[in-house]
């Protein structure tokens, strides 16, 4: 049955956007963080999306071919009482964007919804085909 | 008892022409099907930087599906009886793509709004094909009961 795809191409977005969303919540966590194991501040992290062909199905899926560093500045915050300033009392913050990462949350979780109303129509339309001269 | 009477020919002339009925709303519901797994990918890559929104021309695919034309993505060029075909997959209908209102600038021409509208629409007209379809099945039972 053809509309299978639909499942498959639904599925593998779910997957990608609900790893957007895994991604978004280690940033908004790690928003103060400003230590870290390799004792530099946080780094905000992305997820990069790419198309992904199906051998069987007709259209193609979403998959995740990475997460990257972001490479933007972090800020700067003056405190010199700080353990951690440098010698001009500057702590070095993560480039952690809030209002981004915010903005990223919500674009995730409607992509995904999206998604599983998607997956309801094609399994309404799969299950109403199995009843076809009954 | 009727049955046994018909001779092969019979049998086959009859299945024949039940397969015809059912010809077109199969197809239909061929090019649907595919149509819709289109939209469901244009919809799953909306946030996929450089992807682009495809469809295809419904009426050509349907045209092309009832007359027993099937556009394959790469078709080998036979020169003698005895050549094989090649092993394309063939697809109901020429994939378009379709054209950018709102391109972003990462290179993705998803438009959602436009997706989803596409999307329900072509349901509701795999829901009208199939309930088509199951009438005529209907009739056609009636019509053997009396």
């Amino acid at each position: 049955m053809s509309l299978l795809g639909v499942f498959e191409i639904a599925g593998s977005a779910m997957t990608a956007q609900s790893q957007r969303l895994n991604v978004v919540a280690s940033n908004l966590a790690n928003a103060d963080s400003i230590t870290s194991s390799n004792g530099r501040p946080y780094r905000a992290k992305q997820v990069v999306f790419s198309e992904l062909a199906f051998g069987g199905a007709t259209g193609s899926g979403v998959k995740v071919t990475g997460v990257i560093e972001d490479s933007s500045p972090g800020k700067q915050v003056y405190d010199p009482k700080h353990p951690l300033a440098d010698a001009q009392g500057y702590v070095a913050m993560p480039n952690v964007s809030v209002v981004e990462e915010m903005v990223n949350m919500i674009s995730a979780a409607r992509a995904y919804q999206n998604n599983v109303e998607m997956l309801n129509t094609a399994k309404a339309l799969m299950l109403k085909t199995l009843t076809i001269g009954q | 008892m009727l049955i046994r009477t018909l001779d092969y020919t019979h049998k086959l002339a009859m299945i024949e022409s039940l397969d015809k009925l059912f010809q077109f709303h199969q197809n239909a519901l061929n090019v649907r099907a595919f149509r819709q797994q289109l939209l469901a990918s244009n919809i799953a890559n909306a946030d996929t930087p450089g992807y682009k929104a495809r469809d295809i021309d419904f009426a050509a695919a349907l045209r092309d599906a009832t007359s027993g034309r099937a556009v394959s993505a790469v078709s080998l060029r036979a020169s003698s009886d005895s050549h094989l075909g090649g092993a394309t997959r063939d697809e109901p209908a020429a994939v378009l793509y379709r054209s950018a209102q709102q391109p972003s600038i990462d290179g993705n021409t998803v438009d959602m709004d436009v997706e989803r509208n596409r999307f329900a629409e072509n349901a509701v007209h795999y829901d009208a094909n199939l309930t088509f379809l199951n009438s005529q099945i209907k009739l056609l039972l009636a019509a053997l009961q009396g």
